[in-house]
């Protein structure tokens, strides 16, 4: 919050990260996510057995490395921003390619874990546990690749100069959005994963 | 980079990895012997880290009031809505 302005009453100014047009977007993301948790949580209901023997096919090590990468991930952004506000040179891009990194570890798993799926004959055919797995990963996968390229252009944009607010408001942005990849999986994690 | 270190981020991070730890725990049966509720709690404990990276990662925290209480009811309601789901599809309720 170093680039914040002051109040009156000498609190710091409540401050926006990022453009208001990535907020929007980011809402209906979310939205769209809360619709694929609660349509797999009540169809689980109709069919406890199959969603849990279904889960034991899943790799609990596999996912809690990946929500490892993705925590970290966010780590690694959020003190990029910070690095940003401070003017610290190299570290802001170092930071984001630090989480793009984590982006990486978190494809290289999903690689290895859909592989070992597919080579058990499990796809999204298999029932409806699986395709509820494949779908909602697999649209996550895609954010994640997304991010990975916001959080490249983020590297790049932030190696070259000083850094203004404008260009701070859109590191800001580039933030934001992979903190939703991070958000989304921990509950994807938590659902698909561990809940019995 | 060690004042960035010394930040809450950093402390963030190690809670909202030790609350990883702790949801595997109680998926294995630890903690809470009733599996339902083991279940349940996977469920809260996934929205209280998802607050976390809301408030402190995304700083709504420090943002327009309005966004905050955007962040902390979608939390609650989905939260809420996905126990309830859980437990009448368990049967429990």
């Amino acid at each position: 919050m170093s680039s914040a302005t002051t109040q009156a009453s000498g609190k710091p100014a409540r401050h926006l990260p990022g453009e208001a047009g990535i907020w929007l977007f980011i809402f209906g993301d979310m939205m769209v996510f809360s619709l694929f948790f609660v349509t797999f949580v009540y169809n689980r209901g109709h069919d406890v057995a199959l969603f849990t023997e279904s889960q034991t096919h899943l790799s609990q090590f596999f996912g809690a490395l990946n929500t490892f990468f993705m925590l970290s991930s966010s780590w690694f952004v959020a003190m990029a921003v910070q690095a940003a506000r401070k003017n610290l040179g190299k570290v802001t891009p170092v930071l984001f390619l630090m989480g793009f990194c984590c982006g990486l570890g978190f494809g290289i798993v999903k690689f290895f874990e859909y592989g070992d799926k597919i080579r058990h004959g499990i796809t999204l055919n298999t029932n409806d546990f699986f395709m509820y797995y494949y779908m909602f990963t697999g649209i996550h996968m895609m954010h994640v690749i997304i991010g990975m390229g916001v959080l490249a252009f983020a590297a790049r944009y932030s190696w070259s100069g000083p850094l203004d607010a404008n260009k701070i408001k859109n590191l800001e942005s580039s933030a934001s959005f992979w903190h939703v990849v991070d958000l989304l999986w921990i509950v994807l994690f938590a659902l698909l994963y561990l809940v019995k | 980079m060690t004042t960035l270190l010394r930040t809450r981020t950093t402390l963030i991070w190690f809670i909202l990895v030790a609350a990883t730890f702790l949801s595997w725990e109680m998926g294995h049966g630890i903690g809470l012997h009733d599996i339902h509720q083991a279940s349940a709690a996977i469920i809260v404990v996934a929205f209280v880290k998802v607050r976390f990276v809301i408030l402190d990662f995304m700083e709504i925290r420090h943002a327009p009031i309005w966004m905050r209480i955007v962040g902390e009811t979608w939390c609650v309601v989905v939260c809420s809505v996905l126990v309830v789901l859980y437990l009448r599809g368990a049967g429990v309720i």
